[in-house]
């Protein structure tokens, strides 16, 4: 039993801190400022602040096309994801085989390389095996390099999961395939939320893989990308102000989600 | 209750005091931990902190080394204003509860670390180190990770990190208490001899009152913040001032008695005190008594004419060795506890008796 | 308690498909670099001359060589900004520690594409910071080199990479049990003393693992330079794409995405092998 040692103040490195967060922040606090602006993306001060580029942006067809062809393939990413995350994890969590090891780094290994690699090593494969790029092959590009990150949260989530309730179902008559319904997967419910929260954002935020394996019908971020090379409005600043402000609302519901399962774990240990 | 409230009784220290604690208070948010606590230390001296969690023993040690600040009160060591210095500055050494051992450095280079602090040669560095481990016994693991040690070793090797740096006072805190129990019954024998030997102040924190009672040349009992009593094993064990220390440190029987005319009556007991105490005489009234298993024996005629006799039916017999505990019904839901040397198995009503001089009174709280 | 049947289910489907969409690609890169682009054509002829162009070309050499730069640029900054950060929150920010956690993992995940835009409006000529300097009259000409330069793609990367260096190293910050620290104040060290020689050692698995990352995904970025980084800061991985586009040459390309793999592998393996050096208990 010890008491709570004080927490000393540091001023000097607490001013350092908070010049690092405004590094951090300021950037896309301007830019979300600036989608306000009326005379356009640069120049200080901004004056004139109207809701013009938001109107413009609500009225533009061609992007809400691809804001729905990011929908889709964000969805079909997290099905394909998690489904092939849980099984990894199920398999690392439990059963050995020759190469395991090999097996986890080679899903883990889209987390850690540049995006350019796994893209173009599957534009390759796709044209090698004949497919058109398309929105199919965008989601095949996601799908197989966020199983990563389903990998992860699951195989935590099951490391965290008592083995004893496992065990009981079958003790008390259910086969294997019910308890992983009834059983294994209502506790992973959480693991398996955080997860599809995750791959979801990623997916919709996606750029460099993507780039090699669009076909003719484009996502937002490459559409973004691609009106980028036509010149710069604000319109962009008000559509990245929305990109942001969802991408911020999903991953704080993330990371209440992480904490309370987090916090129901050291609850159970006393 | 006859008792006056009177300032606990303290056997003072042998030496000169090395360490004094005045009115110590200290406050974490609205929970007061230590009250207005004040003790010395003498030097050279083996002094145990003993109490149960929350009683404040730790939070004294930390404030001796300077990891907490008083809420209010002074530490004086050594004739000098001990707590406005930071732990680095302060000729104290801590021995602490998980060892604290630095996982990335060798048993050497653990052991070494207070030492590079200051100015010393690499040769004479070398040599004390040497020493050091020599006086553990572990000098043949220096090269070794703390990792690769058993708790007992690692033990041995926190306490020569803090004693190479010769500190004039050495601060314990509950060290034995992660070892299993033969390992640690050794322990305490060495660190016994040690402290003999290099004379250090030792300041030992534990809940263990057994290991107290080992140990220690004064036990400062400790109770929800305030200083219980603080005396020598023998004197608090057979001389305790509370009903708290009376129970705390080894076992008694609580006896709610009425005086009246000098005479001490509780249930089937009845015997004539002596009515001076060292604090105030009894007075008519309530008072609480203390009386040991071990003072209750069997009647006979060899005991002096007035000690207190009483019949009892034997409840129920605790064997335990060398000795056994038995519990006696006196009648009327009053229940006591005897130690008795093992003898065959008993049953039914017997004659016991005890000393009057043995039946000790105490307080209820401090 | 897992039969046979089971553990199988569970194992190939994954195995499979990682087998098929990861290590197919990637043989599939190896062996494109073995093959020729000729008169436009791709055509099947194995050699090794693509490795050849690569060593000896000077321009790939100078390129690969401020691609170093850039990212080791990238890492020595973010560090430099993510450290002190991650102590703080670690030892300093008591309870609103959580909270801040927050703050700083939260622009992690969102989208690169609007932070990198957010430097390009903030740095160009007509941009948000120019007109700021001379709003304030601090210059009367715009700067150029904000934008289109190398110190813009670094400016973005560390940007980008700082909360991603901030992770790991926050982490083993707070592994370090905080009686160590204790017993190094209690046999003399001063606190910056106990930085050095306690904190310091117990987190550099973290910094290992931060700065590889940092290192790794700065080198084989091609994005920013694209962005705000302009033709002074072609990056390795842009003459890849290139190749892979207007300059036709996927063999070529393949040859260097897979110099970047080998190089990206190696990086990996090595700081692993440190990390696990360094990580005591």
């Amino acid at each position: 039993m010890s008491g709570s040692a004080q927490t000393r103040r540091a001023p000097l490195l607490g001013a350092y801190c908070f010049l690092v967060f405004a590094f951090i922040y300021l950037p896309v606090v301007i830019l979300i400022i600036y989608s306000f602006n009326h005379d356009g993306v640069g120049g200080f001060p901004p004056r004139h602040l109207t809701l013009d580029w938001y109107r413009q942006l609500f009225a533009d067809s061609a992007i809400w096309d691809t804001v729905l062809n990011s929908l889709i393939v964000a969805v079909s990413a997290v099905a394909l994801s998690l489904t092939l995350g849980l099984l990894a994890a199920l398999a690392l969590d439990r059963a050995s085989f020759p190469g395991k090891a090999l097996f986890r780094r080679l899903v883990l290994l889209p987390l850690i390389l540049p995006g350019i690699i796994t893209g173009l090593s599957l534009l390759m494969f796709a044209v090698v095996s004949g497919m058109h790029l398309s929105l199919f092959t965008v989601f095949l590009g996601h799908g197989t390099a966020l199983i990563s990150v389903a990998t992860t949260e699951l195989f935590a989530g099951l490391q965290k999961l008592d083995r004893a309730q496992e065990e009981a179902s079958l003790d008390l008559g259910a086969t294997p395939w019910r308890t992983f319904w009834r059983i294994t997967l209502p506790n992973l419910k959480l693991s398996l939320v955080a997860a599809g929260l995750l791959i979801f954002t990623l997916s919709m935020d996606e750029i460099a893989v993507s780039f090699f394996l669009i076909g003719r019908e484009n996502t937002l971020p490459l559409e973004i990308w691609g009106r980028l090379r036509r010149g710069i409005t604000p319109e962009i600043n008000a559509i990245s102000t929305l990109i942001f402000l969802v991408s911020v609302i999903l991953i704080v519901i993330w990371y209440r989600i992480r904490s309370r399962s987090l916090r129901a774990d050291a609850r159970e240990l006393h | 209750m006859n008792l006056p409230a009177a300032s606990v009784m303290e056997t003072p220290a042998a030496n000169a005091a090395l360490l004094e604690v005045r009115s110590i208070e200290k406050r974490f948010g609205r929970r007061e931990v230590l009250k207005r606590l004040s003790l010395n230390i003498g030097a050279g001296e083996f002094l145990t902190m003993l109490g149960e969690s929350g009683s404040g023993k730790t939070t004294l040690l930390r404030l001796i080394a300077g990891f907490e600040q008083p809420t209010s009160g002074e530490i004086w060591m050594a004739g000098e204003r001990l707590d406005t210095l930071p732990p680095y500055k302060r000729r104290v050494n801590t021995v602490f509860q998980n060892y604290a051992l630095f996982p990335h450095l060798s048993v050497q280079e653990n052991v070494a670390y207070g030492l590079r602090v200051g100015k010393i040669s690499k040769t004479e560095l070398a040599e004390r180190v040497t020493a050091a481990l020599q006086m553990v016994k572990m000098l043949e693991y220096a090269a070794a990770r703390p990792a690769k040690l058993s708790g007992g070793q690692q033990q041995r090797v926190a306490l020569a990190r803090a004693l190479i740096n010769r500190p004039k006072l050495l601060l314990l805190d509950e060290p034995l208490s992660a070892l299993d129990a033969n390992l640690r019954k050794q322990m305490q024998g060495e660190l016994k001899s040690l402290q003999r030997q290099l004379g250090i102040t030792f300041l030992f924190v534990t809940h263990d009152q057994e290991e107290a009672m080992a140990l220690s040349d004064r036990i400062a009992l400790l109770k929800a913040g305030v200083l219980e009593q603080i005396a020598s094993p023998r004197e608090i064990y057979s001389r305790p001032v509370t009903a708290y220390t009376a129970e705390f440190i080894g076992q008694t029987n609580l006896l709610h008695a009425e005086l009246r005319d000098g005479v001490a009556v509780c249930g089937a007991l009845r015997w004539r005190p002596n009515l001076s105490t060292p604090i105030a005489p009894l007075k008519n009234g309530p008072v609480l008594f203390s009386l040991r298993p071990e003072a209750i024996m069997f009647a006979s005629s060899t005991l002096p004419a007035d000690s207190a006799r009483f019949r009892a039916k034997i409840h129920q017999q605790l064997y335990g060795g060398a000795t056994e505990m038995l519990e006696l019904d006196c009648g009327a839901g009053q229940l006591l506890r005897a130690r008795i040397p093992a003898r065959a198995a008993l049953t039914g009503e017997y004659d016991f008796a005890f000393l009057p001089s043995d039946a000790i009174p105490v307080r209820e709280g401090a | 308690m897992y039969s046979r049947l089971y553990k199988s289910l569970v194992s190939i489907p994954p195995l499979l498909w990682v087998s098929v969409f990861l290590l197919l690609p990637y043989a599939l890169m190896l062996v494109h670099s073995f093959w020729l682009v000729r008169d436009g054509i791709l055509v099947h002829d194995w050699n090794l001359q693509n490795y050849l162009k690569v060593v000896q070309n000077p321009v790939y050499a100078s390129v690969l060589f401020r691609t170093v730069r850039i990212a080791a640029s990238v890492t020595l900054l973010s560090l430099l900004l993510g450290y002190p950060l991650a102590y703080y929150l670690s030892f300093h920010a008591g309870p609103r520690k959580e909270l801040l956690y927050q703050l700083v993992i939260v622009p992690l995940w969102v989208s690169y594409l609007v932070r990198g835009y957010a430097w390009k409006t903030i740095l160009g000529s007509d941009g948000v910071l120019n007109g700021f300097l001379h709003y304030a009259h601090i210059t009367n000409e715009p700067v150029a080199f904000f934008l289109y330069s190398p110190f813009a793609v670094v400016l973005m990367l560390t940007h980008i990479y700082t909360p991603f260096v901030f992770l790991p190293i926050y982490a083993s910050l707070e592994h370090i049990p905080r009686p160590l620290l204790e017993a190094s104040q209690d046999l003399g060290a001063t606190p910056r003393a106990t930085f050095f020689r306690v904190i310091l050692p117990l987190s550099m698995p973290g910094l290992l693992a931060g700065a590889t990352f940092a290192f790794v995904l700065s080198l084989g970025d091609f994005l920013a330079p694209l962005l705000v980084g302009g033709p002074s800061s072609t990056m390795i991985a842009n003459i890849v794409q290139s190749l892979f586009g207007s300059a036709y040459d996927w063999p070529l390309g393949a040859a260097i995405s897979v110099c970047i793999l080998v190089l990206t592998i190696s990086l990996l393996v090595f700081s692993e092998r440190l990390e696990k050096r360094w990580a005591f208990k």
